[in-house]
């Protein structure tokens, strides 16, 4: 698909390639969501994230959610970049970009793709601590 | 017949390896596999939910496992 850019990557995500890719000459707009990585998490110092994907099923995932996104929205051009391996804090896990000619749909757009990303796509985040590691969400 | 059943994240921790395999009757479904599992690897029901996906799709309890699929455990998602 053309109109969608779907990435797993163990290299530093460029965030003004992944604005490049989707701007065209019928945008009227872009939605570009950054996910960072936090220093703490409840109150707690978060040294660095681990992540690990499925990658085969978190790639299929992803495209599932951009078409959902099109069949949704009259968005023109969709892009997910997600990270994999060590992550310091301050960088970047992943990056949403979606363009449109109306703002309402990018924004509706990246919105839910940020959210379904979240509890669809095989990816997994351990947290680094002073005094140990913990698999995100993983026991209630 | 026998399965392979990947793991990942901290179900990679509970089964010690990231695949373990398994034996199950012929027309075993998810739910046979969620028991047989959680009788070796009782940590698994600590867990929030977990989730099991054949060839790259979740499945549902009651979907039947065939000889050479895929089968990964997906605990509790965490990606963003």
């Amino acid at each position: 698909m053309s109109n969608t850019q779907i990435v797993l990557s163990k290299e530093t995500l460029n965030i003004q390639s992944c604005i490049d890719w989707v701007m065209s000459p019928e945008s009227g707009g872009i939605d570009v969501f950054i996910g960072t990585v936090r220093n703490a998490t409840k109150g707690k110092s978060v040294l660095k994230l681990d992540f690990e994907a499925y990658e085969p099923m978190a790639i299929s995932e992803m495209e599932k959610i951009a078409k959902q996104a099109f069949e949704k929205w009259p968005v023109q051009k969709v892009l997910i970049h997600h990270r994999t391996g060590l992550l310091q804090i301050g960088e970047v896990p992943v990056v949403i970009a979606v363009s449109a000619a109306h703002r309402d749909a990018a924004f509706d757009a990246c919105r839910f793709i940020i959210d379904t990303l979240k509890q669809t796509v095989p990816i997994w985040k351990k947290e680094a601590f002073e005094d140990g590691e913990v698999w995100v969400a993983a026991h209630p | 017949m026998k399965i392979n059943v990947l793991a990942f994240g901290v179900t990679k921790e509970i089964f010690g390896s990231s695949t373990v395999s398994l034996e199950l009757t012929n027309d075993a479904t998810i739910y046979n596999l969620k028991y047989v599992l959680e009788q070796q690897y009782p940590r698994l029901k600590q867990l929030a939910s977990y989730m099991v996906a054949v060839n790259n799709e979740y499945a549902l309890p009651g979907d039947t496992i065939h000889e050479r699929d895929e089968i990964a455990i997906i605990p509790p998602v965490s990606g963003g």
